[in-house]
């Protein structure tokens, strides 16, 4: 190498640029490099420590203490502590410890920025430019949220005390991702991060409290899986934000199915990056390198599946590959390089074994002809041509610098091998036609899709997958509702009657007395539009009150359950496609029907209930009218992102949606769930409460003559848990909407961790009459997910 | 002279041109660029994402750094790739011998002691100068192996008549100039009118004879990037020896983004046709930081070879103080002044 100024003025290479990391170095001195928990405003006495490794240098850098479960105990007790007084403190007085927070950030940039890179083995640049300003972004934003609070989220509350857990690609930015709306909303915190990059999260505890925040607001538990197994167990946990991988998210879900807590999971992804043949290619190729090689490939949302139009695929892979030669790759602490090390040796092992893996099922593989440093975790960037879209790279997850490429045709086969995946985290549309880039992007499954660019964040967008990406927003408005609830209402629900017993025999029993006079009326099960009858052959006693046969509905199975999904994804892509109008002008029918018949439905209620139905008929129309009012207004937004351009978060349709109604009140338990869902364009698959099936089966002749497309709405009678797990099991059903009783709830959760299906439960009796209750946003919300398509724009 | 229709290679008239072929870098000698017939497919099919540009220019400053030795031998190169420019209506040939002094001594002797580079005979890359002052640069010059640059063609608005404006390159030419810095007519990009632009350049160039034609396109003035690629892919066609970003007199002159659009078409065209344009901004650089910027775009989008005077300047000033404070500071650890350095 060239060291004198005239060997270097003929050579013209770059030397090396050094950040110093002194001051990190020194605050870890400061500690004796040995770190306990950060627990209720103090550090708890290091115990069982494990070591923190420099991955750049393969260094020992920390000690820090592995949580046990009474660490984590400890923890909660002082967030549960704490709560009270945060969650009742105003809006304007957390915005001032956010505001505080967002300050303490800035004015330790530069430690943060080297401990991250030090610590975690990304680039200083990406600390600096990228990480630490985008921490210190999500605080102020939110302290304008926690300002808001009161009119904003009217009528809710801090979902009390959280336990969130953090993956290691982006340390102090993953925090600042969950704690910043927690604190905002008026939760309190227990935070485990990944045991490979816990630095960054201690040190900010420890700034946080010199900045003023109350002791126990914020508490830090490091350790590895067992710590975070632990916080997820906590029965005194109110809610669990999660960030990794969906191996794991599928584990938290299983093990808080049934607890009633609060769940965001950001998982998983493998985000298509698809280039048309009017792209500007060489800015199509920066645009990769942003998406790939940007903190080494290891970010969830990393653009790793190339596909591109088949005429242009040459050129551009040549123009990859010399780009990829002028990457630089060394010292993360080094100001000049585009690439740091990999966390860890053993996540390295994982890229070269799948590296290999690809090569041995013939993907070309190619990397450039520099190498990479020998000491450290390093890993050069690669690219794989010629991948079908069955190779194991183009499916699994690498969370390394490995782009894997493939051709389309047509944009129709651009957006089905885009979602060829089990994934929905993100997606990169390059084409300067905007007709053909707008109409892409919302027909890709993912939470945020990137026109002409990739790898944006902004606190003000929300962040978050479809499918097995996980649930949950994190950014914005749409972030912020997952860390609050609904304050309970004053007024009490009724006592919902008991559901009576059905009988466990399937064959109809014989009526004690004979059947009515009139023509027989025989229930049937409700599938794509047409009346169909139960794939079993067997029918349900249907009995009043007083113990009268009131009729027999279909035994539905999950033959029954198939069919009617497939019915409900048949008819997903027309609905959704349906003007807001056009759907709120069927909604508008189906009361006016109802309306007709109001009489008759009212009667049926008393048949069944002993009650009077003519004011649940009432009300049922009512909400119909709620829902074709809202069919056309629930609006997204246009997020105010630092970019020039629009940020559209646009409210998209979950799906197909299964709906297990509630007992409590059969026809306006009924008609609330599923007048939402379809309002906002999905479509259903529904079975009615078992005891009270008939309001439910009458009603599907109403839909019959009020225009609802086939398919839109089914209805399978039965066993309604053993239908509702067939439904939380299915892989072609987007969510589950359980309001029929705890067990069956806590089955559906378990169950849905199959595809990570959104599951929205209800844990407690709700009044449906009471319209705060049995409508309005939060059912919305539910019944949609936010996408933001990011829309850079300028000439 | 003038180009007939006949000869332009029009959309879609003949066979597709075996594009994209590898082509190895020039070496010591860069032979020049011949132009080829005006490619119009090839022009329209230029298109620039302004917002994914900008991006990409913006972290160039972010993504690379020299410092130290480095950082001072990268300035050094800078100053011997400096058209050393003054185009003020108040010239002299007083000031401009002031200014050949200084492109021949650039740097205080003691200063390049110091730096121990005495045997690298740092000079700029040339003087530029308006018509009216290229013989005194030719012999304030004389000896000293650095072109006289003369800016033409109607310079800075490039609207006078354009038999004058060739009459005008002969001249320049005639007096001893070795690089001429045209202007092309902005209304020929802003109305899309490739043929007109490209008969234009094309006659400049012929004019220029012997004489290495950088082509100003006044990026300012033309709207958007991707008109700026179109009149970069047109003026190479047309024989530019170099792309030059600005007169110095637009309200914006060089930038980042403008110069990775611009070098992103020389690549284009190297790859397509194997000939080699030179590059240079001009224009609001002024100091030594930006300076380096522009050094960092050019290795990452076109190589080292792009490096050299021959195929890359500076159009500044200004500049040159700024980088002798620079290396005065590495040389000495202190602080340096402007006064302190000889005027230019």
């Amino acid at each position: 190498m060239a060291s004198t100024v005239p060997e270097i003025f003929r050579s013209m290479e770059y030397g090396p640029a050094p950040e110093s990391d002194k001051a990190a170095l020194a605050w870890i001195d400061a500690h004796k490099s040995t770190f306990g928990h950060h627990i209720g405003g103090a550090w708890t006495k290091p115990k069982a420590t494990f070591d923190v490794i420099n991955p750049a240098t393969a260094k020992v850098i920390a000690k820090v203490s592995q949580g046990s479960t009474a660490d984590v105990d400890a923890a909660v007790k002082a967030a549960r502590a704490a709560l009270p007084a945060w969650r009742a403190s105003s809006g304007h007085d957390r915005a001032r410890q956010l505001y505080a927070l967002a300050r303490a950030v800035q004015r330790h940039a530069r430690l943060f920025a080297v401990l991250e890179t030090i610590d975690n083995g990304k680039s200083i640049r990406e600390t600096r430019d990228i990480d630490i300003p985008l921490v210190a972004r999500h605080f102020y934003h939110h302290a304008g949220w926690a300002q808001l609070f009161e009119t904003e989220f009217a009528g809710h509350q801090g979902a009390g005390v959280v336990g969130q857990i953090i993956p290691w690609n982006f340390p102090l930015l993953m925090l600042a991702w969950k704690v910043a709306p927690a604190l905002a909303a008026g939760c309190t915190v227990v935070l485990k991060p990944a045991e490979y990059t816990p630095l960054t999260a201690l040190a900010f505890a420890e700034i946080a409290r010199e900045a003023g925040l109350p002791a126990g607001v914020l508490n830090i538990v490091t350790g590895d899986g067992a710590t975070g197994a632990a916080l997820v167990d906590h029965p005194d946990v109110d809610k669990l934000a999660f960030t990794g991988s969906t191996d794991v998210g599928r584990i938290i879900r299983k093990h808080t199915a049934g607890s009633g807590k609060k769940l965001s999971l950001e998982l998983g992804g493998k985000s298509p990056f698809v280039v048309f043949d009017d792209a500007d290619l060489d800015s199509v190729v920066e645009g990769v390198v942003d998406a790939i090689w940007f903190n080494q490939g290891q970010v969830c949302c990393a653009g790793s599946r190339l596909l591109v139009k088949e005429g242009i695929y040459d050129r551009l892979t040549e123009k990859l590959r010399t780009r990829m030669e002028k990457l630089r790759i060394g010292s993360p602490l080094d100001k000049a390089v585009d690439m740091g090390a990999i966390v860890a040796p053993v996540q390295l092992e994982r890229i070269a074994s799948l590296v290999e893996q690809g090569k041995q099922e013939g993907c070309e593989c190619w990397q450039p002809s520099w190498a990479v440093p020998k000491e450290g975790s390093f890993y050069p960037p690669t690219l794989f041509t010629n991948v079908a879209p069955s190779a194991t790279l183009a499916q699994v997850e690498i969370f390394g610098p490995v782009l894997v490429s493939m051709t389309f045709r047509t944009p129709e086969e651009a957006v089905a091998l885009a979602n060829n995946t089990p994934f929905g985290l993100a997606a990169s549309v390059w084409s300067d036609n905007l007709n053909l880039a707008l109409d892409v992007a919302p027909k890709i499954k993912a939470g945020v899709v990137w026109i002409n660019c990739t790898n944006l964040f902004d606190a003000a967008a929300g962040f978050g997958g479809y499918r097995e990406s996980g649930y949950g927003r994190e950014g914005g408005r749409e972030g912020m509702w997952e860390y609050v609830k609904p304050i309970a209402p004053s007024k009490a629900p009724k006592a919902v009657k008991p559901a009576k017993p059905v009988a466990k025999q399937r064959a109809t029993v014989p009526a004690s007395e004979p059947a009515s006079v009139g023509i027989d009326r025989t229930p049937k099960l409700f599938i794509g539009g047409k009346q169909a009858r139960p794939d079993s052959g067997y029918s349900i006693r249907v009995e009043g009150p007083s113990g009268a046969h009131l009729g027999d509905v279909g035994d539905g199975n999950r033959k029954d359950i198939r069919n009617a999904v497939e019915a409900a994804r048949g008819a997903l892509g027309g609905w959704s496609r349906a003007s807001g109008h056009n759907r709120g002008q069927i909604l508008y029918y189906v009361a006016e029907n109802l309306s007709a018949r109001a009489a008759e439905f009212a009667a049926r209620l008393r048949n069944m209930t002993g009650v009077d139905g003519a004011a649940e008929v009432d009300a049922t129309i009512r909400r119909l009218f709620t829902y074709a009012a809202w069919a056309d207004k629930w609006d997204g937004q246009v997020h105010q992102t630092p970019i020039r351009g629009v940020t559209l978060a646009m409210h998209e349709p979950v799906g197909v949606i299964g709906i297990a109604a509630p007992a409590a009140a059969p026809l306006l338990g009924f008609v609330s769930l599923v007048a939402p869902a379809i309002a906002c364009g999905n479509t259903v698959v529904a079975t009615p409460s078992e005891p009270y099936p008939l309001a439910v089966t009458d009603f599907y002749q109403v839909l019959e003559t009020s225009d609802v497309p086939a398919g839109v709405v089914n209805i399978v009678t039965g066993h309604a848990d053993e239908l509702a797990k067939v439904l939380a099991d299915h892989d072609d059903v987007d969510a589950i909407w359980h309001f029929n009783g705890r067990d069956g709830a806590k089955a559906c959760e378990l169950a849905s961790c199959g595809n990570m299906k959104q599951t929205w439960c209800d844990w407690s009796p709700r009044d449906w009459m009471d319209a705060a209750q049995g409508e309005g946003r939060a059912f919305l919300r539910h019944a949609t997910q936010v996408k933001n398509i990011w829309i850079p724009y300028g000439e | 002279m003038t180009i007939t229709r006949a000869n332009l290679h029009l959309a879609g008239a003949d066979a597709v041109t075996p594009a994209h072929v590898r082509h190895e870098p020039p070496g010591e000698h860069v032979e020049r660029n011949p132009g080829q017939p005006l490619d119009l497919d090839l022009v329209l099919a230029q298109h620039v994402n302004k917002s994914a540009t900008e991006r990409r220019a913006a972290t160039i400053p972010t993504r690379r750094t020299v410092k130290k030795q480095w950082q001072a031998a990268w300035l050094l190169r800078a100053i011997t790739l400096i058209d050393l420019t003054t185009l003020s209506g108040d010239d002299t040939p007083g000031n401009v011998r002031r200014l050949c002094a200084k492109a021949m001594h650039p740097l205080r002797p003691d200063l390049e002691a110091l730096l121990g580079v005495e045997s690298l005979h740092v000079t700029t890359g040339a003087v530029c100068v308006y018509h009216a002052l290229v013989p005194t640069a030719v012999e304030a010059l004389r000896g000293s192996g650095i072109p006289v640059a003369a800016v033409s063609t109607g310079f800075p608005a490039g609207l006078s008549p354009f038999s004058t404006r060739l009459a005008e390159v002969r001249e320049s030419v005639a007096a001893g100039a070795r690089e001429i810095d045209i202007v092309i007519t902005r209304g020929h990009v802003l109305t899309g009118d490739w043929h007109a632009l490209y008969e234009e350049v094309r006659a400049f160039r012929e004019a220029c004879g012997d004489a290495h034609m950088k082509a100003i396109l006044a990026t300012g003035e033309l709207a958007t990037l991707t008109n700026v690629a179109r009149a970069s892919m047109v003026a190479m066609m047309a024989g530019a020896d170099f792309i030059k970003t600005s007169t110095g007199k637009e309200g914006v002159n060089a930038t980042l983004p403008v110069s990775l659009v611009m070098t992103r078409m020389i690549r284009a065209y190297f790859e397509r046709t194997g000939y080699a344009v030179g590059y240079k901004p001009a224009g609001g650089i002024r100091s030594a930081k930006n300076a380096l910027e522009y050094l960092y775009l050019i290795k990452e989008e076109l190589g080292d070879r792009w490096l050299r005077a021959d195929l890359f300047r500076f159009g500044a000033s200004g500049l040159l103080t700024d980088i002798e404070r620079q290396l005065e500071h590495f040389a000495t650890g202190r602080y340096a002044a402007a006064h302190r350095q000889p005027m230019v």
